[in-house]
């Protein structure tokens, strides 16, 4: 943890910025703690919020199995966690916080009101992308059999995982901005350090420090999740390869020819298929 | 089997309830392929779902195999729809499964072992002509392969009975017949009862044993093809077979030379026992040659079916040339009539719309 660094804050505003040898010093820590307060969010979030959205949409009209009782409180609940924000959220969670942590400084105490906020968020997306399943695909399972349970899992939720990691990269990014102001409250990382040496003591080289490690951050993330979405997505982990092999295939002609053959040798195939 | 007895279904309540299907009866048999058709709207996806009660009927009975479906509670429901294979419009196939794993899903809810998964898998995939292809993706496939996927997965449970929704509709003629011939071979081997529900009147004379027509709910004509065809007062008849415009309607209205001397007669197959060399024999017991000016026949089931229009001379007798055709099986008509109509209609499109200034 950095906070150490940052014990005894002194808020008198000095012109004398640190030096970029003593930023990593400050920096890196503050990386580390995001992450893990990040990190141990979204642990969470994706523990409850999948549960909670797949009630949702499971219970709700048109559901697998609607409960229209249940299914009102569970999205009033979640809608009251959706509506407050973040900085409000967390000032009201204090109390409870220091219930569940001991404390409300620091990483643990940061955590609550971020995982509370982000399994709200996590929920409706969850909700949204098994929503978004055809329900002629959920018509094909159940005519052929299928229990309600087997339809969410071999239908629902697989049909949605591109999505739902899609929505995950959003949630993601979201709660590393909800750590940048949960750190303007005492609980460390980025969003501590840049608020205390970049706004209060107009340290121009934190300030931009951790302007690019945020952005930094955020792309890497975002580029994760680009890629977890097409790596389940067929029709895309399909796509790419051919137009990579595509434009290549001019430059290095030899290497590129088993693809083309075999594409070619499908059409004649296909014709025989038809007359089958 | 499937046996539908004064199935009603009826949505919403009240002022705004709209009877979709009313108290319809329907049997399809083992080893039969019964095509429903009629107008969009008229009830025919609804009476697919209901036969799988994905939607309940009103009231009525649902039987398939003799057991009634309707009786049943959602879990002996589940059981007996794996006895029914589905073929839906939209092939419904899962996106992110091959098409060997979308076949075997209904396998796998069942509970059965991986190795008869696998082997059933390939036994059906070579069955729609689609080994080949068992490892690709549906957006890999073309809209004939999906489909046929989709049979495949249909049959994974060996139902007995098999439902298909509009199936080759927007296919392409040659896609759709190769699931034509597929669903015919089904039905031989497997003793199948095919429900056939379409829209494309060529698909039906193409597959169908039995025809019914559908109309606000109600089956209001319902036959073999082949007496279908052969009856021309019948409207499904008409539709299936759609009579062709002729060379006869045009000369006729060219109203001089030698047309104007000449008779023109509509002549359609009234039963199975028509020779094939009418033509001649008709001729030959006029004692004049009958001129053959257009003809859109084909042999369904074996049989010629079709229509023929034909020219007679003028000189002969009306009366003669009615007696020598029906003589011979065919059903006889003179065309007169139909051109006079066509003539009226054709001056009512050409006359200017009236515009309010
Ligand atoms: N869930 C529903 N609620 C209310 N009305 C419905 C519902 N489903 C269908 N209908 C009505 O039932 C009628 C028949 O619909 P259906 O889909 O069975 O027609 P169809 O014969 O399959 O038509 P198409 O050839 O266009 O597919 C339509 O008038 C439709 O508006
Ligand atoms: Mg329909």
């Amino acid at each position: 943890m950095s906070t150490h660094v940052l014990a005894s804050p002194v808020l008198t505003a000095t012109s004398t910025d640190l030096t970029w040898a003593e930023i990593p010093a400050l920096v890196l820590p503050a990386l580390g703690d995001t992450l893990v307060m990040v990190g141990v969010t979204m642990a969470i979030v994706v523990a409850l919020g999948v549960p909670l959205g797949v009630s949702l949409d499971t219970l709700g009209p048109g559901g697998l199995t609607p409960r229209p009782v249940l299914h009102r409180v569970i999205s009033a609940v979640v809608s009251v966690g959706r509506s407050l924000p973040f900085l409000i959220l967390m000032a009201a969670l204090v109390p409870f916080t220091r219930f569940v942590t001991g404390t409300n400084i620091g990483i643990p105490a940061a955590v609550v009101p971020m995982a509370l906020a982000g399994t709200a968020f996590f929920s409706r997306i969850v909700e949204n992308s098994l929503r978004s399943v055809p329900p002629s695909l959920v018509r094909v399972a159940r005519a052929s059999g299928a229990s309600p349970l087997q339809v969410l899992t071999s239908v629902k939720l697989s049909e949605a995982v591109p999505s739902i990691l899609g929505g995950l990269t959003i949630n993601t990014i979201a709660m590393i901005e909800y750590s940048a102001i949960a750190g303007t409250i005492g609980a460390g990382g980025i969003g501590y350090v840049a608020v205390t040496y970049g706004y209060q003591r107009f340290d121009h080289n934190v300030m931009i420090t951790t302007i690019v490690v945020l952005v930094a951050l955020v792309a890497v993330v975002q580029a994760l999740g680009d890629a977890a979405v097409r790596a389940t997505t067929p029709h895309s982990r399909r796509r790419v390869p051919r137009q990579r092999r595509a434009g290549t295939s001019g430059a290095t002609p030899s290497s590129s020819s088993p693809t083309v053959q075999t594409s070619a040798s499908a059409s004649p195939k296909e014709l025989t298929d038809v007359h089958h | 089997m499937i046996e539908l007895r004064s199935l009603t279904k009826t949505y919403g309540e009240g002022q705004h309830a709209t009877t979709v299907l009313d108290s319809l009866d329907l049997t399809v048999s083992p080893g039969e392929i019964t095509a429903v058709v009629g107008p969009s709207g008229a009830g025919k996806s609804t009476l697919a779902a209901c036969v799988t009660l994905l939607e309940r009927p009103t009231s009525g009975a649902v039987l398939v195999g003799g057991r009634d479906l309707t009786a049943l509670p959602e879990k002996d429901l589940r059981e007996a729809r794996r006895g029914i294979g589905t073929v839906f419009q939209a092939d419904g196939l899962l996106t992110r499964r091959t098409a060997a794993q979308n076949v075997e899903l209904p396998l796998k809810h069942l509970g059965v072992v991986p190795a008869q998964r696998r082997a059933r898998v390939a036994e059906l995939l070579e069955r729609v002509g689609l080994a080949d292809k068992a490892h690709r993706y549906p957006h890999e496939l073309s809209g004939g392969q999906r489909q046929r996927v989709g049979i495949a997965r249909a049959l994974a449970l060996r139902p007995s009975v098999l439902l298909s929704d509009e199936a080759t509709s927007g296919l392409d003629p040659q896609a759709t017949a190769s699931i034509v011939a597929l669903l015919k071979e089904l039905r031989d081997d497997l003793q199948l009862a095919v429900l056939f529900i379409t829209h494309e009147m060529d698909t039906v004379v193409a597959v169908a044993d039995t025809v019914a027509r559908l109309d606000h709910g109600r089956i209001v004509e319902h036959g073999a093809l082949v007496d279908l065809l052969h009856t021309p007062s019948s409207p499904l008849g008409r539709a299936l077979l759609p009579r062709r415009a002729h060379a006869g309607s045009i000369a006729e209205d060219g109203a001089t030379g030698p047309a104007t001397q000449r008779s023109v007669w509509v002549v359609s197959h009234a039963g199975h026992r028509v020779p094939a060399d009418w033509l001649v024999r008709a001729s030959r017991a006029l004692g004049t040659d009958l001129e053959l000016l257009g003809a859109s026949l084909s042999t369904v089931a074996g049989v010629a079916v079709g229509h023929a229009v034909i020219g007679a001379p003028g000189h002969l007798d009306d009366d003669d040339v009615e007696a020598a055709l029906i003589g011979l099986g065919l059903h006889a008509q003179r065309e007169e009539s139909d051109a006079a109509e066509q003539r009226a209609a054709a001056r009512t499109l050409e006359q200017p719309l009236e515009v309010v200034a």
